[in-house]
């Protein structure tokens, strides 16, 4: 048996087997550097929406667009699923694949619908005339707001793939790390959203 | 549509031909080929080979833009390129040399010397290390394809919106720019990660941060700079091309945009870029400083300091590129003064490297020769710094050929003599062989005086009124001397670049091998035999102090001591997914500069895959054994 089986084996993981060898220990450390990238990345975008919300020519301005109920919707899914893979990663702690697998299914789904709704959002505001080329505030709100549910939708294909990796190979050192990452690439992306909530929506519905 | 059809027949074509119709004996020997080696190799000593090889070859196309561009203005009314060509040569030297030049020079450099510096059998991710190379050459290749098929970037290396919209760069020239750029600061985001991980996790014992030998902790600084200049570029690239291809209107005025949008965000990262070029060669001299006058680092701490100090800064002053824009008196002085404060940290380092020197026993080899040279070079760049820092002044300098002489002082003084300093010092642990030291001396005085006397007259042309980026000069107005000076400064430096290139060949084919220490050197890589064996330490040494290599010498050691027992290393096994990766985002890229979306989704449809392809890879990697180790070790 090759050595880097041995520390695979189900039977010996460790309580956090996602920081067990020092390959999880650098993933982990890598992914939360990548995220403080993503972090500037979001804040250039959010920079150049707040420079550019004013122009919206002769189309609908930010409070005549936005609608509280649907935002709400939205903005209570994202955050609930944020706290479903939270689960997830309590099932994975404890070395429970299927409740590990329950959870992020919920986590993805709630994703799905997210992007639903968001995608029903578009539509909406484009028979309202606020389509990417309409102004530049339409530009800066598409590419944030594209940016965002991009993240999302690769978030959910990441998820679903490593959910068929949990089930193929269980909960081990080498696994672990994917999934724990992948939970904090979740989150990363809800507190964008949380972001986008107030600076976005909130600040367009009182201006 | 067609040209989907056309690339799908295309590519289909090719696989046959390559795989002579899925032939498992074709593949076999293709898998056994140095090409397949080199391309899927993980070794960080030999994808940093694969910079220096990348980086050379772009040295030389973007050399040879700067000398067309020299002959151009060799004489008042030049008729040699002028026009759109030379705006397209201007554009591209600058691109080139700086992103596809200075950095994957010293990227070379710090992929095989630093994972040696900190004790480590490896970098963090092997994998992404060579995504990272892969990602930059093919961005690299989407640039300069444009030469080939017409239209190169015109709207100089920054790009400015709204110059680089459609309404006044029709055809796909920014587009190049836009996406080659994009895919090469994938390679280099990544890349930046990695070395903030390595260096973080996979310190030998005993390696402190504060033992860490400046070249560490340069490389350590420039990577968080890169982890957090690169993403705002990437947003305003997007932006660029969404403006571009899709016909939004970030920049464009008439649909409400902003073009003063671009130039913040571009010298937000344009301006950490600087110091991320420089540093790295702040390392290198303050190495190559203290082995070559036999005493460790004057102010050792308050070099790191520094360091820490000019990477922060960094990212505080790049309104002083932007102060003829109009923000406004305030906006100016805040960022006029912050810009002066960078003075203070650079002036510590090279009060460091003047004291390191000063009573120590010298040696002027060619390494040091260029670590010499360059404190000159730089102390002169950044005194013409402090003057563009100055509000009033830099009205009269903006956009003058003074500006164009000072970034050159700073940046051929800086990274480039840096560069070289670290090549000539390391070569021997990078190849194995000994680079001719007389040759290596021809090379730093020719190209160091053609240097001086490219820019040196530059500084009064500026002054005399000329300005940057223009193809031509009228006769009458004082500036035919110094054109004429500056063009040969610039042949001189080639002439300096070809005596290199002699000694690179003569050294490759019948080089003196070189012995694992071969400067008296001081930091960990000399404690190995050079080239350093895959697996770089047989055992991970114990570090005890500061320069841990001159310590154990001291102490009449001829090894370093070890931190554990002999035992299997583990190793990654060679991946070729990289490339393919890197070949999908190339394929999405030209689709995408000619305006094609289905060639462009259907190379990101390939990045997916091959994304796939990774996370259901199982490859652990291999594992050395130690008996056999010992046996090649005592042959």
């Amino acid at each position: 048996m090759k050595i880097e089986e041995q520390t695979a084996t189900v039977a010996g993981l460790p309580a956090e087997p996602e920081k067990a060898t020092l390959e999880g220990k650098n993933k982990v450390l890598g992914f939360w550097l990548f995220l403080g990238a993503e972090t500037t990345l979001f804040a250039t975008l959010f920079g150049t929406y707040l420079a550019l919300k004013g122009a919206h020519l002769d189309g609908p301005t930010p409070g005549e667009l936005f609608q509280m109920p649907l935002v709400a919707t939205s903005t209570l899914i994202l955050l609930t699923s944020s706290l479903t893979s939270v689960f997830a990663i309590m099932g994975m702690h404890h070395h429970d694949v299927a409740k590990m697998l329950r959870w992020f299914g919920i986590t993805i789904l709630l994703g799905l619908a997210f992007l639903g709704v968001e995608i029903y959002e578009f539509i909406e505001y484009v028979h309202e005339g606020h389509t990417l080329t309409s102004s530049a505030f339409g530009s800066s709100f598409y590419l944030l707001l594209g940016t965002h549910g991009g993240h999302v939708l690769f978030g959910v294909c990441w998820i679903a793939g490593l959910m068929v990796q949990a089930r193929q190979k269980g909960i081990t050192v080498h696994t672990a790390p994917k999934f724990y990452v992948a939970s904090l690439y979740w989150h990363f992306v809800d507190v964008v959203w949380v972001f986008i909530f107030s600076v976005v929506y909130l600040m367009g519905m009182m201006a | 549509m067609a040209t989907l059809v056309i690339l799908i027949v295309v590519a289909l074509f090719l696989t046959a031909i390559l795989t002579g119709g899925y032939n498992e004996r074709y593949l076999e020997r293709v898998r056994q080929n140095w090409l397949w080696e080199w391309i899927t190799t993980v070794d960080h000593k030999k994808i940093g080979i694969l910079y220096l090889m990348a980086g050379g070859f772009f040295f030389t196309v973007g050399g040879l833009e700067a000398l067309l561009i020299r002959i151009q203005l060799m004489f008042p009314n030049g008729k040699f390129i002028i026009g759109d060509t030379f705006n397209q040569l201007l554009s591209m030297h600058g691109t080139t040399m700086i992103f596809l030049v200075s950095l994957p020079l010293l990227f070379g450099l710090m992929n095989v010397i630093v994972p040696l510096q900190i004790g480590a059998r490896d970098v963090a991710f092997p994998f992404i290390n060579s995504l990272g190379f892969w990602l930059y050459f093919v961005g690299g290749l989407t640039l300069n394809l444009s030469w080939i098929f017409g239209g190169a970037p015109d709207a100089g290396w920054t790009s400015y919106a709204t110059l680089a919209l459609n309404e006044f760069s029709p055809g796909p020239g920014v587009n190049y720019y836009v996406l080659g750029l994009q895919i090469a600061g994938f390679g280099t985001l990544m890349s930046g990660i990695n070395f903030l991980v390595t260096i973080i996790n996979m310190r030998a014992p005993g390696m402190s941060y504060l033992r860490m030998p400046l070249f560490t902790w340069t490389s350590f600084v420039t990577s968080a700079l890169i982890l957090f200049a690169f993403p705002p570029l990437t947003a305003g690239m997007f932006m660029m091309m969404f403006d571009r291809l899709f016909e939004t209107s970030f920049f464009a005025t008439s649909g409400g945009g902003n073009s003063v949008i671009w130039q913040h965000i571009f010298w937000i990262f344009g301006h950490p870029e600087v110091y991320i070029l420089v540093l790295p060669a702040f390392g290198v001299f303050s190495d190559v400083i203290s082995t070559f006058s036999r005493k460790r680092l004057f102010g050792y701490h308050s070099m790191v300091f520094a360091v820490v100090l000019i990477g922060f800064l960094g990212f505080m002053v790049w309104v002083h590129h932007m102060f003829t824009v109009g923000l406004g008196a305030i906006a100016n002085t805040i960022f006029a003064i912050a810009t002066m404060a960078i003075a203070v940290p650079t002036g510590i380092k090279v009060f460091n490297w003047l004291f390191t020197m000063w009573g120590g026993r010298i040696r002027f080899t060619t390494a040091m020769l260029f670590a010499a040279g360059f404190i000159v070079v730089f102390v002169m760049g950044g005194v013409t710094g402090v003057m563009l820092s100055v509000v009033p002044a830099d009205l009269q300098f903006h956009d003058s050929y003074f500006v164009v002489a000072h970034f050159h002082y700073v940046l051929i003084g800086g990274t480039i003599l840096g560069f070289f300093a670290g090549l000539y010092y390391w070569w021997p642990k990078i190849f194995g062989s000994l680079l001719d030291e007389k040759w290596g001396r021809w090379h730093f005085w020719i190209f160091y005086l053609g240097m001086h006397l490219t820019f040196f007259p530059q500084h009064f042309l500026g002054l005399f009124g000329m300005p940057r980026r223009v193809f031509t000069y009228e006769a009458g107005y004082n500036l035919e001397m110094n054109n004429l000076l500056s063009s040969l400064g610039a042949f001189l430096m080639t002439a300096g670049m070809l005596i290199f290139l002699f000694n690179v060949v003569r050294t490759l084919t019948k080089g003196k091998k070189a012995p694992g220490d071969p400067w008296d050197g001081r930091s960990l890589e000399w404690s190995i035999p050079s080239p350093p064996p895959v697996y770089n330490f047989l055992q991970t040494p114990k570090v005890r102090g500061l320069d841990p290599w001159w310590l154990e010498k001291r102490e009449g050691n001829d090894q370093m001591p070890v931190a554990e027992p002999l035992g299997p290393i583990h190793m990654p096994s060679p991946n070729h997914l990289p490339f393919l990766m890197s070949l999908s985002f190339f394929v999405s890229g030209i689709g995408f500069v000619f305006h094609s979306l289905a060639v462009g989704f259907m190379g990101l449809v390939g990045v997916v895959i091959t994304l796939y392809m990774r996370s259901f890879e199982e490859d652990h990697g291999y594992h050395l054994i130690p008996e056999e180790l010992e046996k090649e070790a005592k042959s």
